[in-house]
């Protein structure tokens, strides 16, 4: 990250502002990938009425980044009439999409708005392995034909890799093709519960040896020895901080207008069809109170050596049962990243919440 | 350069952080923070205001400067705003700008 960028962020952190929005406008999708936490079921999306009115409110409020992804948000029939709008408002806009219905000229239309990047899921450069998940056939083709568009028009695209069982050894074929279509591509094996609490999903998690030999691929993180470094534990400076910006300079929509403090934080903070997004984002008790969480006020992860280089979800530990306990799997990450224990790994660590045994008695 | 007209292009975001304006260009995600002094000219780049005009009205009402610096100062800041594609020029009014300008939110 830039120094300005880093600047931006503080002063939008000092000016209580909400830098950044993630804005699902559906949950409705044309792929049934097999890692996906969410209900695709239309539950009653906000019409483009209802989103022109709080991408005003949003703008009003200092929102400059923009995500904009679903579901797949493309297929909205309005989605162009709220793309012009947020550019209209001259968001900073992000949209995220498996791109299958991108055809040549809504690669033109999306680059004629003014969209500053394009981010696709590619999750293998082998066509059965990514059909697979996705579930839909050609789907990889289709994908990769949209990239090929949006880059021939001159528009920044990412390639988003999420590594599961299935495609747990592609990553360096998507790492290749990526290059050679000419984007970027990042790489992540973060596979979450379903918004409902479901956490079935979870059993496609990559296995702790094979995300340490990804961790160990100088080919994927750069220099091994600096990014698989011993972590110096947490100093004042880290125990002060907040665990991450959800809440304090971002957060998220979902299609149905519900205000959380991020994608995969389901905490409930307000609607912005019954209430105005300034009202919930000051005065939400739910914001006030992830606000209100320094590092140090965690239950296990200040003891912790890795508190400080930890790449801990706070949405990841609610979902497991205390938005102030560890995410587990991010302490299976610093541990196979480093072979340095986490306080959870600890003889008479308190259990992180994830396995939970349930008793009634009658 | 003084009878010069000046209007943000369409290939940026932009927006308010405090005093300053936050800026991106669309066409290379370069990032620009304009302070409170060029914020000000920058909102008053409307397309149709003369630069030498939005100096006087704006740079020169609010601080005790120099006119003929306050210009010169803000011909430099507009030709790097022009060079990195952020803004346009011309010898003439400007009627093509954004929906929406920073200043209203």
């Amino acid at each position: 990250m830039s120094s300005l960028m880093q600047e931006t962020n503080a002063r939008a952190l000092s000016l209580g502002v909400p830098l950044s929005v993630q804005w699902d406008l559906t949950y409705r999708c044309n792929e049934r990938c097999v890692h996906c936490y969410l209900d695709h079921e239309d539950h009653g999306e906000m019409t483009a009425g209802e989103i022109k009115g709080v991408l005003d409110q949003l703008a009003e409020a200092g929102v400059f980044f923009l995500t904009m992804s679903g579901g797949e948000v493309l297929l909205r029939k309005d989605f162009f009439e709220i793309l012009e709008h947020a550019r209209a408002m001259l968001f900073n806009v992000k949209l995220k999409t498996n791109g299958i219905l991108i055809r040549e000229r809504d690669a033109e239309r999306i680059r004629s708005l003014g969209v500053q990047q394009v981010q696709i899921s590619i999750y293998s450069h082998r066509p059965d392995v990514h059909d697979a998940i996705t579930k839909v056939r050609g789907s990889l083709s289709r994908s990769l034909d949209a990239i090929r568009f949006l880059k021939s028009k001159g528009l920044k695209v990412t390639v988003a890799n999420v590594l599961m069982r299935q495609n747990m050894r592609d990553y360096a074929g998507v790492k290749a093709l990526a290059a050679e279509l000419g984007v970027e591509v990042t790489i992540d094996p973060t596979i979450t519960p379903k918004m409902d609490g479901d956490t079935s999903i979870l059993t496609l998690r990559i296995p702790p040896r094979t995300l340490g030999e990804v961790f160990h691929d100088e080919r994927m993180v750069g220099d091994v020895t600096t990014f698989c470094a011993p972590p110096p534990g947490p100093d004042d400076s880290v125990l002060d901080g907040f665990p991450c910006s959800a809440g304090h300079t971002a957060c998220y929509i979902s299609p149905y207008g519900d205000v959380y403090p991020c994608v995969q934080f389901p905490l409930p903070c307000g609607n912005v069809r019954s209430e105005k997004f300034l009202e919930i984002w000051r005065h939400s008790k739910a914001l006030v109170e992830v606000r209100s969480i320094r590092v140090r006020d965690l239950s296990i992860c200040p003891g912790c050596r890795h508190a400080g280089t930890c790449t801990r979800f706070p949405g990841l530990a609610y979902m497991e049962g205390n938005m102030r306990g560890p995410s587990s799997a991010d302490c299976d990450k610093s541990f196979v990243r480093t072979g340095i224990p986490p306080a959870t790994m600890l003889p008479g660590a308190a259990p992180s919440g994830l396995l939970q045994i349930r008793e009634s008695r009658g | 350069m003084s009878s010069v007209y000046v209007a943000p292009s369409s290939e940026i975001a932009a927006r308010r952080l405090g005093d300053e304006m936050v800026i991106m260009s669309v066409r290379d995600s370069t990032l620009f923070s304009l302070n409170e002094v060029a914020t000000l000219i920058w909102q008053a780049a409307d397309g149709s205001t003369p630069l030498d005009e939005i100096v006087q009205r704006t740079v020169c009402a609010a601080f005790d400067v120099d006119p003929s610096v306050a210009l010169e100062d803000a011909e430099r800041f507009v030709r790097e705003l022009v060079r990195h594609g952020i803004l346009s020029l011309s010898d003439r009014p400007i009627t093509r700008v954004p929906a929406t300008r920073p200043e209203d939110l």
